[in-house]
């Protein structure tokens, strides 16, 4: 079998297990927490599309999270409050509807801002930070600095945002019963599809000339330069891509748990999200998708017995891969994987492309 | 107009507290490329070393746990990048997010130990008074926290500039190669870096006891913003690092008193990202005929 085939194969049986075997053995609970891993794992398919072959390492995807699931938010509690001022708002001593929130009664206006404020912000940024040859470091500290000023925005604007509660109370998923098991089932599949879905983009895009200039900006962005390309535009388009995927993440994070709030998205999730896409396996797409939904069940069935320790396990976990495995467990089974084929074969292997320079 | 120059001694004392934490961020990240996350829990660990040396000295506390967080700190910082940074080196992403682990250690370690509520560390009482300046109240904690700030400043702009030792640190910052092949011991001149940027967080540390209480993640407060006064100031940069950690301070302080708290915090990172605009590298740029 071809490598190719092998790996759609591969694909298949992942995308069964997913979608057969999952909602078949899980009970409806557990399937919505694993909804909820899936809704991160598509977050963390932008992180490894913009850090593990662009390069850019992103603190901030809570941002791009928090966006989407807002603009997701805004629609169902207008939806629930039908006509008359969401909850929160009367709570606050809001007497009247912001001007920000009107458009977003209207559900194609509310979906498409899903993706495209994400992406207009992180174009907008990328086009600003990138243009002038800011990278690396300061790039990843700008990222963070926005998260941090955007939790501080939500939580100060409470009567627009519903402060550190975020928005949460919805009675009414698009004619659905949030509570009940049919629709926890659908968020599920709908979850699940669209990971797929962006998933197969996302390897497309890789493979694609401009997912080869991606990687070339990664590994030498001036000699890129040299040969006559623009990195910043690959970056800022790369950014922007990944920026809209946390979009679509946290707006499908918003019906599968039933809550957005700033907690959430706050510098410490986002950087989670990274380290879940740093243990899968930075380099490959895979490795970030699997990274994430292994860490966050991880971290679920770790807290449920010994809360505090979690911390502890997530600190040295990242510590060791850090020191020992930087490409993740996808890089450790690379190496076995090699290891046993250079047993079995004692020619010396020629580097693959997939190994990277340290 | 008056309320306009009361701002000014608030902004003046937020830089100053900037200003330690960020001294110790721009060498670590100017000279060796570390990108510290762990250096916002060495100010927790200065400040809880005021707080266990209360036991002792009650009042005057603050006064003596300056050089010994100074130490604890610094010997945190030491064993770190014996432990693990320097085998990261040239890999400074990467030093980000294994600091970030060790910073969540370090955070649950202080709550297990410390327990999770905050504490308190009783100022001195000489340090309880205020003074009348500019029409406005300045407390003389925050006076002592600008003073503290300006010594280490000037303390540690002698070491660079007129120590042995700090002649070889601006070397090994300016090209390393060049400073290896010149015999000096790169290796050590790192490990006196990270020693004393540490040190610095944990003198910060003691500082903060001075305007509010001490808790696990005291540290995670100030660390985005000292990131970005060293962002804004240009890799270990001097100078750099006090223009831009006042004028963050400023700006915070007038941001949130012309428009509310939730909104000067958006100002400032537009205001940073717009400067980037102009100076890509921050205010003061070493030069060098490097590319990157």
């Amino acid at each position: 079998m071809s490598a190719r085939l092998r790996g759609y194969a591969l694909f298949a049986g992942v995308a069964a297990l997913f979608l057969v075997v999952a909602p078949l053995a899980l009970p409806a609970f557990r399937l919505d927490e694993l909804a909820k891993y899936l809704c991160f794992a598509i977050a963390a398919l932008g992180i490894g599309l913009a850090w593990g072959q662009g390069g850019m390492l992103t603190l901030g995807q809570g941002v791009f999270f928090g966006l989407g699931g807002y603009a997701m938010g805004m629609y169902l509690k207008l939806h629930d409050a039908g006509g008359d001022l969401p909850d929160f708002m009367v709570w606050s001593g809001v007497d009247k509807l912001p001007a920000l929130w009107k458009p977003f009664g209207n559900p194609v206006f509310a979906l498409a801002a899903v993706v495209v404020v994400p992406v207009v912000i992180a174009t907008l940024l990328g086009v600003l930070v990138f243009r002038q040859r800011v990278r690396g470091a300061y790039f990843a500290i700008l990222t963070q600095a926005l998260a941090a000023a955007f939790v501080i925005l939500l939580v100060g604007q409470q009567g627009l945002t519903g402060g550190t509660n975020g928005l949460t109370n919805f009675y009414d998923f698009f004619g659905q019963d949030p509570e009940a098991d049919s629709t926890q089932r659908t968020t599920y599949f709908v979850t699940a599809i669209v990971l797929g879905v962006l998933y197969l983009l996302a390897r497309q895009l890789v493979k694609s000339r401009f997912g080869r200039l991606l990687v070339a900006v990664r590994d030498g962005e001036d000699r890129v330069r040299f040969l006559g390309y623009n990195p910043a535009t690959v970056k800022t388009i790369t950014f922007a891509i990944s920026a809209g995927m946390a979009g679509i993440a946290g707006a499908l994070f918003v019906p599968v748990v039933g809550i957005i709030s700033p907690s959430l998205l706050d510098v410490v999730p986002s950087l989670e999200l990274v380290v879940a896409v740093a243990i899968g396996g930075r380099y490959t797409l895979a490795g970030a998708v699997l990274g994430a939904v292994a860490m966050n069940y991880a971290k679920t069935s770790f807290s449920e017995q010994w809360a505090d320790g979690w911390l502890y396990l997530e600190g040295a976990l990242f510590i060791g891969v850090m020191t020992l495995a930087p490409r993740g467990a996808v890089g450790v089974y690379e190496q076995v994987r090699d290891a046993i084929a250079r047993r079995r074969k004692p020619v010396p292997a020629p580097p693959t492309a997939s190994e990277v320079p340290a | 107009m008056e309320s306009l120059l009361n701002q000014l001694p608030v902004g003046l004392s937020i830089g100053a507290v900037l200003l330690l934490i960020a001294l110790g961020l721009t060498f670590t990240f100017g000279q060796m490329g570390v990108i510290n996350m762990a250096h916002g829990e060495f100010i927790m660990a200065g400040a809880y070393t005021a707080y266990m040396l209360q036991d002792w000295f009650h009042g005057q506390a603050v006064i003596v746990a300056l050089p010994v967080a100074f130490v604890v700190a610094g010997t945190l910082g030491w064993i770190l990048e014996r432990a693990a940074i320097r085998h990261f080196y040239g890999r400074p992403l990467d030093t980000l997010l294994l600091t970030w682990g060790v910073s969540l250690v370090l955070q649950q370690a202080a709550r297990d130990l410390f327990g999770a509520p905050n504490v308190q560390v009783t100022a001195p009482s000489w340090l309880s008074g205020r003074v009348e300046l500019l029409g406005g109240n300045l407390p003389y904690a925050r006076l002592f926290i600008m003073g503290l700030a300006t010594a280490c400043v000037v303390g540690i702009w002698a070491y660079m500039n007129r120590s042995r030792q700090g002649r070889r640190m601006r070397a090994v910052m300016q090209n390393r190669e060049l400073a290896a092949v010149s015999g000096v011991a790169t290796g050590r001149v790192d490990q006196l870096t990270f020693f004393i940027g540490s040190g610095l967080a944990g003198v910060a540390g003691v500082a903060l006891t001075l305007i509010g209480p001490v808790g696990p993640s005291l540290g995670t407060y100030y660390i985005v913003d000292a990131f970005l006064v060293v962002v804004a100031g240009g890799l270990g940069q001097l100078r750099g690092a006090v223009i831009a950690a006042l004028a963050l301070g400023m700006l915070n302080s007038y941001g949130e008193f012309w428009t509310d708290a939730s909104l000067a915090k958006v100002i400032v990172f537009v205001v940073i990202v717009g400067f980037l605009q102009v100076r890509p590298q921050g205010l003061f740029v070493l030069r060098s005929r490097a590319l990157t």
